[in-house]
């Protein structure tokens, strides 16, 4: 057989198999902390919940052929931006997910705009991202401060603890949630007696829990998050601050969070999130598919977040039978999400992906079965009141 | 009751001594690095990650051997020493008659490979340890509540300050240890293993932010960063009182400590900076530092 005939030969094979299998390729980059202070509540394991939807989907049987590439952000907003407009320009990347940090998530929400790409924010906090700063690109997933503040800073405030202190992670992130609670607190006829701002990341916190201490406020309210908190925590156990009859209010803690304190320290501490491994029967098989694969850790619910978010995307490639940016992002709004983890929701216009929040406590040593047996659930703050109404959040795409 | 630009007396007694606790793991670090560069002319980078390595031992002690805080505090710094003297025989030992400057990459190179290597084992987020129940609760002292463990750790810091000074700049041992640093030949002339007295130098300086790190365990994150958080400042605090010299590194330390305690009052926002506004006024005014001899 001469080479052109071997040639052509292959030729005619490949177009003859070619529409049977991967009809659309879609590339999805998960962004994320990898190497710092949020590795462990994002980093390799949101990675793992992307696969993880992939799987679920069914990705490779429906013609869809999927490939996941992941990035350490550094929690750096500049690095964040060159990683996203590389994977964007010459890597073919179609969706970003995850990204923590708020700053970083601003800039990648800036340039999938600009590129005309889709972007599922799960780690992130501030609300503003589909706020003031709203983006038709931009979806945020799994929590925001708005919701958080209302969670927790509306349970406190129910309870009686009307006087706050806050102790604010200097950047985005902290200032949005410190603004959010405080107007959560007020609205509900509490006050704000002080704040203090610490540079990000810290060590030492006993300083300003003392300034805490003698601001004579019901409740401390920690608007900062991973190791911060971890060490503000630890750290106001120490000085005898709950013994002194002061409340802490973890702001934004997560499962890691609470692993890395041990229930000793942790316990009676009251949170909120979207998602908990041992809510129900299908939360539970999932965590343990998940566990399985990153170390027998539980996931937190931004790895939940990612799952979720990855397996609408899907849903809505197929229902639009390609991945234009436009058609998928418009299906995405006008699907309702269902999935095992977060169950029934929706995607609203402003970018804001509507489920059910938690109010959790963390139980006490005596009370917990082992490693993990972390949450004791208070109340559900049900989709309709978690998160803040559509017409308050000032998202310009509305007008 | 009079105030003092807006804050009570009680308040700032209270920072006053918060800074004095800190200030003690800035003098017990700052006095390892100050020890190694005075005796090795080494700039020793991995420092933060050998504090590190202090306290995550003193955690695996307790996890996997059920050994305590207080043998930890007597077998975690031999134990990360004599990794240090292995590091020291290995490969420091080389670079000697060559620049600072490789001394510091290679210490640099040596911080990177054991933070990654803790953070791909143990992730980031930390691990828990436990005040020991002796010195678990705490103290009223009217104007603050002085948690006991808070107490103990600037006592011990103290101790093993003044005695390490003490040992280097008073004792027949500590003399060799500087006429050694002066000129190594006369001194191995009198008989005296050069080599192995560095060798011990090192082992020991890097025990002392072991043991730092055994003393941090209980009231910080125990996690793979704590050290690289730490070290920055710390550098800060020897080339303030000046390279090399153990009593400035002690000073600097404490003093500080009860600076920055101060500017978290003050101006919070700023703590973070206010070591290294001074770090550059001190060069600029006096750049051997507050304690150095000019050279």
């Amino acid at each position: 057989m001469t080479f052109t005939r071997r040639l052509l030969l292959s030729a005619a094979l490949i177009f003859a198999t070619g529409p049977a299998f991967a009809e659309t390729a879609v590339k999805i980059g998960v962004l994320n902390d990898r190497s710092g202070i949020y590795t462990d509540l994002s980093g390799e394991g949101s990675v793992i919940a992307a696969r993880m939807a992939v799987e679920d989907f069914g990705a490779a049987a429906k013609g869809i052929k999927v490939e996941i590439i992941s990035a350490d952000h550094q929690n750096k907003p500049d690095i964040a931006s060159s990683i996203a407009r590389k994977w964007y320009d010459q890597d073919g990347v179609d969706l970003i997910v995850d990204v923590p940090t708020s700053s970083a998530a601003f800039a990648v929400s800036d340039i999938t705009r600009e590129k005309k790409k889709v972007f599922i924010n799960s780690g992130a906090g501030s609300a503003d991202l589909t706020g003031a700063k709203c983006s038709p690109n931009t979806i945020h997933w799994t929590y925001d401060t708005w919701a958080l503040a209302k969670g927790t800073g509306g349970a406190m405030v129910a309870a009686g603890n009307k006087k706050w202190f806050f102790i604010t992670a200097d950047y985005a992130f902290g200032h949005s949630l410190e603004k959010d609670t405080a107007a959560v607190v007020k609205a509900a006829g509490g006050e704000v007696v002080g704040s203090v701002r610490h540079p990000f990341p810290g060590t030492d916190f006993s300083s300003y829990l003392l300034q805490a201490q003698s601001s004579g406020a019901q409740v401390i309210g920690l608007a900062n998050a991973g190791g911060d908190t971890v060490n503000t925590i630890k750290q106001a156990a120490e000085f005898g601050i709950t013994q002194a009859g002061q409340s802490l209010a973890g702001l934004l803690i997560f499962i890691t969070d609470i692993h890395a304190l041990g229930l000793k320290t942790a316990q009676g501490l009251v949170l909120t999130e979207s998602f908990y491994w041992d809510l129900n029967d299908e939360t539970r098989a999932w965590s343990a598919r998940f566990a399985a694969q990153h170390g027998g850790k539980e996931p937190t619910m931004v790895h939940a977040g990612v799952y979720s978010g990855v397996l609408h995307y899907l849903k809505s490639v197929e229902a639009t039978g390609g991945k234009d940016s436009a058609a998928v992002i418009a299906s995405m709004k006008s699907m309702p999400t269902s999935d095992p983890l977060f169950g029934k929701g929706s995607v609203r216009e402003d970018g804001r992906k509507i489920h059910d929040m938690y109010l959790f406590k963390v139980k006490a040593p005596a009370a917990s079965k082992g490693p993990w047996d972390y949450y004791e659930k208070l109340a559900t703050i049900p989709a309709a009141e978690a998160f803040r109404p559509i017409a308050d959040g000032g998202c310009p795409l509305l007008k | 009751m009079f105030e003092l630009l807006g804050i009570p007396p009680q308040a700032l007694f209270g920072q006053l001594l918060l800074g004095l606790i800190n200030g003690s793991f800035y003098a017990l670090l700052s006095l390892g690095l100050a020890v190694i560069f005075g005796l090795l002319n080494i700039i020793n980078f991995a420092h933060g990650a050998q504090y590190m390595m202090g306290a995550f031992l003193a955690w695996m002690l307790m996890t996997y051997f059920g050994i305590g805080y207080w043998w930890a505090l007597l077998l975690v710094p031999i134990a990360v020493g004599a990794s240090g003297v292995v590091i020291e025989r290995l490969m420091i030992s080389r670079l000697y008659h060559l620049d600072h400057l490789y001394g510091l990459l290679l210490t640099f190179g040596l911080a990177l490979i054991i933070q990654g290597l803790f953070r791909n084992q143990y992730g980031v987020s930390g691990l828990p340890y436990t005040i020991p129940a002796e010195l678990s609760g705490g103290t009223n002292l009217g104007f603050m509540f002085l948690p006991n463990y808070r107490g103990w750790v600037v006592l011990a810091s103290l101790v093993v300050c003044l005695g390490t000074w003490f040992t280097i700049e008073k004792t027949k041992l500590g003399a060799y240890l500087r006429a050694a640093t002066e000129n190594p030949t006369l001194v191995g002339a009198f008989g005296i293993n050069v080599p192995r007295m560095i060798t011990l130098t090192y082992g020991f300086g890097v025990g002392l932010a072991a043991l730092a790190g055994v003393l941090a365990a209980p009231i910080y994150s125990v996690n793979p960063n704590m050290g690289a958080d730490l070290i920055i400042v710390v550098f800060a605090v020897v080339v303030i009182g000046g390279m090399g010299s153990i009593l400035g590194a002690i000073v600097t330390g404490f003093g500080l400590g009860i600076i920055e305690g101060l500017t978290r009052v003050f101006y919070p926002e700023g703590s973070a900076v206010v070591i290294f506004v001074i770090m550059a006024l001190v060069l600029l005014v006096k750049p051997a530092g507050l304690f150095g001899r000019t050279v």
